[in-house]
């Protein structure tokens, strides 16, 4: 299994930036809401999704690709269910890594087989010393084992302390990523 | 609150199954006649097409056939952890799944044995909601914002031919 590259920098930008001044507008808004649990499959998906919004399918699509080319939108896809695909073991592993070599490292185990995402975040001490996330999926808790091995070789002298936290119970799950607009205070 | 589903077999998903799951999952056709387009390129009926979505959709291969938003540029989110006794576990997460903005929570094996993921329109709405929620559980909630993006994208080639044999 190999797995695509994406980076993101602008993670501290984008962060302090308000969802309007990313360009999201009502309609654009309303458009995310009715998709984000999966386009009608029906042979003009953007025409059905503008009949509910009272949008032309013809905004909708230009909407869609105004989102996708500003990044909003990463793809717009099949997404494929690797549980339901044989993937039933996920690690989360998190790791306490050197400060000074986080990004370096950061970038290179993003790229390491079994590696779906992988993400610098603050460390909470004392209870919480890790300060990479990368997120392992294998077919089994041994091949999650190893590719976490893999990891820990990468890391080297620069890692001080790594776990894997296994899922035991996915709780709630769902698509729905877009909160709705708080009323205006 | 569920169970997992259990894995499917991939004997049952035949080759037009497979190339429309490794043709799409980066991406389909961003124009006014996307399955038509597909079929086109796969040598397959409009209607064909759409059958094989819904199916591989309604068994749960697909999760979803639309656009994946990133939400850190669509709003404001954050991953949260909470420690609370193994015994109650499921009681919190109750708490946690009823709170507005959240959309994933997993009990993990580790002392933080709730991993969350909690969503807002905007970083001090994300705070509040943090704030309401954390008061209602009555344990400190670790906030773990995304600082770096290393890598994003959860798309990769599907080994059918290993995935066979398991």
């Amino acid at each position: 299994m190999s797995v695509s590259i994406c980076r993101s920098s602008q993670g501290s930008v984008r962060d302090a930036l308000s969802p309007d001044e990313r360009g999201l507008d009502e309609r654009d808004r309303a458009i995310v809401l009715a998709t984000q649990a999966g386009l009608p499959l029906v042979p003009d998906p953007w025409g059905a999704v503008g009949r509910e919004l009272g949008l032309t399918g013809e905004e909708v699509l230009a909407r869609m690709r105004a989102m996708e080319a500003r990044g909003v939108i990463r793809r717009i896809a099949a997404v494929p269910n690797h549980y339901r695909l044989g993937y039933v073991a996920n690690g989360m592993t998190v790791w306490d890594v050197d400060d000074a070599e986080v990004e370096r490292l950061g970038r290179e185990v993003a790229a390491i087989e079994g590696v779906s995402h992988c993400y610098r975040r603050p460390r909470h001490l004392p209870h919480w010393p890790y300060n990479l996330f990368a997120m392992l999926h294998g077919r089994s808790r041994e091949e999650v084992e190893s590719q976490a091995e893999a990891l820990r070789a990468r890391l080297g002298e620069a890692c001080r302390d790594h776990r894997i936290l296994y899922s035991s119970r996915i709780l709630k799950k769902t698509g729905l990523r877009l909160a709705r607009r708080a009323p205006q205070a | 609150m569920h169970c997992r589903p259990q894995p499917c077999h991939v004997q049952n998903l035949d080759a037009l199954d497979r190339r429309l799951i490794d043709s799409y999952q980066r991406g389909l056709p961003v124009c006014p006649r996307p399955f038509a387009r597909i079929a086109e390129r796969l040598g397959a009926a409009e209607d064909e097409v759409i059958a094989r979505l819904e199916r591989l959709q309604a068994r749960g291969v697909l999760s979803r056939v639309g656009p994946v938003f990133d939400h850190a540029r669509a709003g404001a989110s954050l991953l949260a952890a909470v420690a609370v006794p193994e015994a109650e576990r499921d009681a919190f997460a109750e708490l946690i799944n009823a709170a507005p903005g959240v959309n994933h929570n997993y009990a993990r094996e580790h002392d933080y044995n709730l991993w969350f993921v909690m969503t807002a329109p905007d970083a001090s709405a994300l705070d509040a909601r943090l704030d309401t929620l954390e008061a209602r559980l009555g344990v400190p909630i670790l906030r773990l914002p995304m600082l770096e993006s290393f890598h994003i994208d959860l798309a990769f080639p599907i080994p059918w031919a290993e995935l066979e044999r398991t």
